[in-house]
């Protein structure tokens, strides 16, 4: 793959290595919490983790500026811990509660945060994609110079309205990097029975858009072509796809026994191309860090998560009052 | 330190499981990620994955055990050197509270039911401009395209998008002369993706700015139905108010003439149920243009309901600077004592005809125009059906679900003891819309069948 290339010209420094170590364990760590949350059933509804695809996020992240947006389906936790916003919003917000960031209304699927420029948590698979070139053309007719990664699934890759959106953000020049983030299974049925031109991102073709194909499970390839993609956006030249190919290890959601795919296969995953232990090994045997350091950032995000568990189980429900806000703007403050 | 295993709940609505089987035994070593235990649900076969590193100390539950209530310990975990004998085990937790302690939220939005008759409801009856003001005729059309004109003027943020409505100058000559006047990035023509284009407007709503979304009709719309709903309707509140979309849907709705099933549907029933919706749905020009304005300016996603027979009707329109009608008012336009007809959009002209012919037989109907149907003026036809007992509603929507059926229920909630006769809805027939000329004038609802249910009511 052209972007393993990318990868063996590392375009970091060895803090920043640590600190993409750090916001993929925060990811991993935090989902777990969360598979276990719910299983005590402090989580209720759908749940999706986001576990073995941390460096897709945290890689685009490295790319993104201060005021660049980002929206999302509902596999969204990675995304809104990867662009800063409070763990302990996020967990308490799974839990349905007060000091959730959408004050418990919102759930694992529907968070928001207008501070971080998180637009979403979304629940209709591919709605966010119109919706991201949407903030876009908003950022262009503003003249903001912002750009918005617009992540979607392979599943959503299939939609109409993906294309709707390919057609009309090259027509306008709209500064979207689409981002596809390929983890192979579209709930449980996998990309060979979805479709027979697997190859997402040369769909963009037909529309004039270019893109590539990235190893996700490659924090430095992810960064390298984000960058590169938010060059094109913010030379006006619209916008640009970028297939992440990655995996997630647990299944669709928290009720999902992925019996469509094998115990081996998932495995090998985590064996061989597990994104954080590529970094792990990256910093040791480039000697950026010790074991020693690496333990204290573990038992940082021990203690990150364990806080953000104990906010998310000490946090009240909302007040039966906010039933009845939030309907209308006039009706309750906006935040923004 | 030691940690309780529990079983796990695994799907949305587990209760209990099975713990079918153990993969792991007393003495293994774990860590997070493997797979422990596989559990029976109600939906299926899970594995159940470690989540932290340990020792299993202790398994407490036998493989092959049924009913096991979620949250019941299962399992001990230790760190090395801890021994299982340190294990206090605790009874399980309980569950998350799901607290009902501060009793039933009140809804705003439901009455009690009265013992005595209510009083009669507070409502703004003022005229919607000034006495004296100079009016001039102008039509729906104009009146449109002069609203969205004015607020364009006054907010930079405010742009219209959608099929033919900057080069062709509007499929119905709607947007005509903006292009000219606001340029190319304010007046956009879209590709025909109504699904695209809404997602589009609702993402630049997020994003700041104020979007009019035009639909050739609203027929069309329901390809962005879900666009329409899911993202612009319930984001406020799934974001606990952080963001939004402050924006208007507008197009024609209804039954124009003679373009069949499906280009004639009447959405105000549909629209009207969707909580974080504003639903407008104006007759006359001047409210056409008075309600436009209101719904430019509204934070909220609007819904603006037009009608392309309305299009081309002259009214007289307010000649003022700044002239807006406020949303949940509705407006009288002719008092009587003996029945009141509450209509709204292209049904006014079936109800207004109907009180017309009904006066020469000495029945004095009293007309209410809604204007807005969500938020929806109940109390102006309350007050009007205490003083004359009787109410007939006009739609041209289906009648299983329609906007006449809510207004019944609301008057039988709140003015039961008001009625002197059962509400009669006057709706569109329980059809398609027919292409024939004689089937679709039977299809739609007409002024003698409006004349018929007030006599009904009247017992004429």
């Amino acid at each position: 793959m052209a972007a393993r290339k990318a990868a063996s010209k590392p375009n970091v420094s060895a803090e920043e290595l640590k600190g993409y170590y750090r916001d993929m364990l925060l990811i991993r760590r935090f989902e777990e919490k969360a598979g276990q949350l719910y299983g005590m059933g402090l989580i209720g509804g759908f749940c999706h983790l986001y576990i073995g695809q941390e460096a897709v996020v945290v890689g685009l992240e490295a790319a993104a500026e201060e005021g660049d947006k980002r929206i999302t389906s509902y596999r969204d936790h990675g995304h809104m811990l990867a662009c800063g916003m409070d763990p302990n919003g996020v967990m308490a917000e799974l839990t349905g509660r007060d000091g959730g960031y959408s004050k418990g209304k919102g759930g694992s699927m529907h968070m928001f945060s207008k501070e971080k420029h998180f637009y979403g948590g979304h629940g209709i698979v591919a709605a966010q994609v119109p919706l991201g070139a949407g903030l876009a053309f908003a950022d262009k007719y503003l003249e903001n110079d912002r750009v918005t990664f617009t992540y979607f699934g392979d599943g959503a890759a299939n939609q109409g309205q993906v294309y709707e959106s390919y057609n009309m953000a090259e027509l306008w020049d709209l500064p979207v990097v689409f981002v596809i983030e390929n983890n192979q299974y579209a709930m449980g049925t996998s990309t060979k029975r979805s479709t027979k031109s697997p190859s997402y991102w040369e769909r963009g073709a037909a529309y004039g858009i270019p893109g590539e194909e990235v190893d996700g499970m490659d924090v430095l390839a992810v960064k390298a072509a984000g960058q590169k993609a938010v060059a094109h956006c913010r030379a006006g030249k619209g916008p640009y796809i970028l297939e992440i190919k990655t995996y997630r290890y647990r299944g669709h959601s928290m009720s999902d026994p992925a019996k469509y795919r094998t115990r081996e296969e998932v495995q090998k995953m985590r064996d061989e191309r597990d994104p954080i232990e590529a970094v792990r090994s990256m910093l040791l045997t480039g000697k950026h860090a010790t074991e020693e350091d690496l333990k204290a950032i573990d038992k940082e995000i021990k203690e990150i998560v364990n806080a953000s568990a104990e906010f998310a189980k000490e946090s009240p429900e909302p007040h039966l009052d906010e039933l009845w806000t939030d309907i209308y703007a006039e009706t309750a403050p906006q935040n923004a | 330190m030691a940690t309780e295993i529990l079983m796990p709940a695994l799907s949305p609505t587990m209760e209990e499981g099975t713990l079918a089987k153990w993969l792991v035994k007393e003495g293994d070593t774990v860590s997070s990620g493997d797979i422990m235990a596989e559990i029976e649900t109600d939906k299926a076969t899970m594995e159940f994955e470690a989540v932290d590193e340990g020792i299993v100390g202790k398994i407490l539950i036998a493989e092959g055990t049924e009913g096991v209530k979620v949250n019941t310990p299962i399992a001990v975990l230790i760190e090395e050197g801890e021994s299982v004998d340190d294990i206090e085990t605790s009874s399980a937790p309980a569950p998350a509270a799901l607290s009902d302690e501060e009793g039933k939220a009140a809804s705003p939005a439901t009455a009690s039911t009265p013992e005595t008759p209510p009083a009669a409801p507070k409502v703004d009856n003022s005229p919607d401009w000034p006495e004296g003001t100079a009016m001039k005729e102008q039509t729906v059309r104009e009146a449109l395209r002069d609203a969205m004109a004015e607020e364009m003027r006054a907010d930079d943020t405010v742009f219209l998008m959608g099929e033919e409505v900057a080069e062709y100058q509007g499929a119905y000559k709607v947007s005509q002369g903006l292009l000219d006047e606001f340029g190319a990035k304010r007046v956009i023509d879209t590709p025909i993706t109504e699904h695209g284009f809404a997602g589009i407007g609702v993402g630049a709503a997020f994003g700041g700015l104020r979007p009019i979304v035009e639909f050739m009709t609203f027929n069309f719309a329901m390809q962005a139905i879900d666009q329409i709903i899911n993202s612009a309707a319930k984001t406020l509140y799934m974001s606990g108010g952080q963001m939004g979309a402050p924006m208007v849907f507008r197009g024609p709705n209804g039954a124009a003439a003679r373009v069949g099933a499906q280009h004639s549907q009447d959405y105000a029933a549909w629209y009207m149920q969707v909580p974080g919706l504003k639903v407008v749905m104006p007759y006359s020009a001047s409210d056409a243009k008075g309600l436009m304005k209101t719904a430019i300016r509204d934070p909220n996603p609007v819904i603006f309901l037009e009608n392309e027979i309305l299009y081309g009707r002259t009214f007289n329109v307010p000649d003022m600077d700044d002239f807006t009608v406020p949303f949940g008012k509705a407006r009288i336009w002719r008092e009587g004592d003996d029945v009141t007809i509450v209509s709204f959009g292209i049904g006014m002209q079936y109800a207004l005809e109907a009180a017309d012919k009904l006066a020469e037989d000495g029945i004095n109907a009293e007309v209410i125009d809604l204007r807005t149907l969500r938020p929806m003026d109940t109390g102006t036809i309350i007050n009007s059906v205490m003083k004359t007992n009787r109410c007939v509603t006009v739609e041209e929507g289906w009648p299983q679900g329609s906007v006449g059926n809510y207004i019944s229920s609301v008057l039988m909630q709140q003015a039961f003891d008001y009625l002197d006769a059962p509400v009669i809805n006057c709706t569109g027939k329980d059809v398609p819309m027919p292409y024939a000329a004689n089937l679709e004038k039977h299809a739609l609802i007409t002024t003698a069948e409006v004349i018929e249910a007030v006599k009904q009511v009247t017992y004429r």
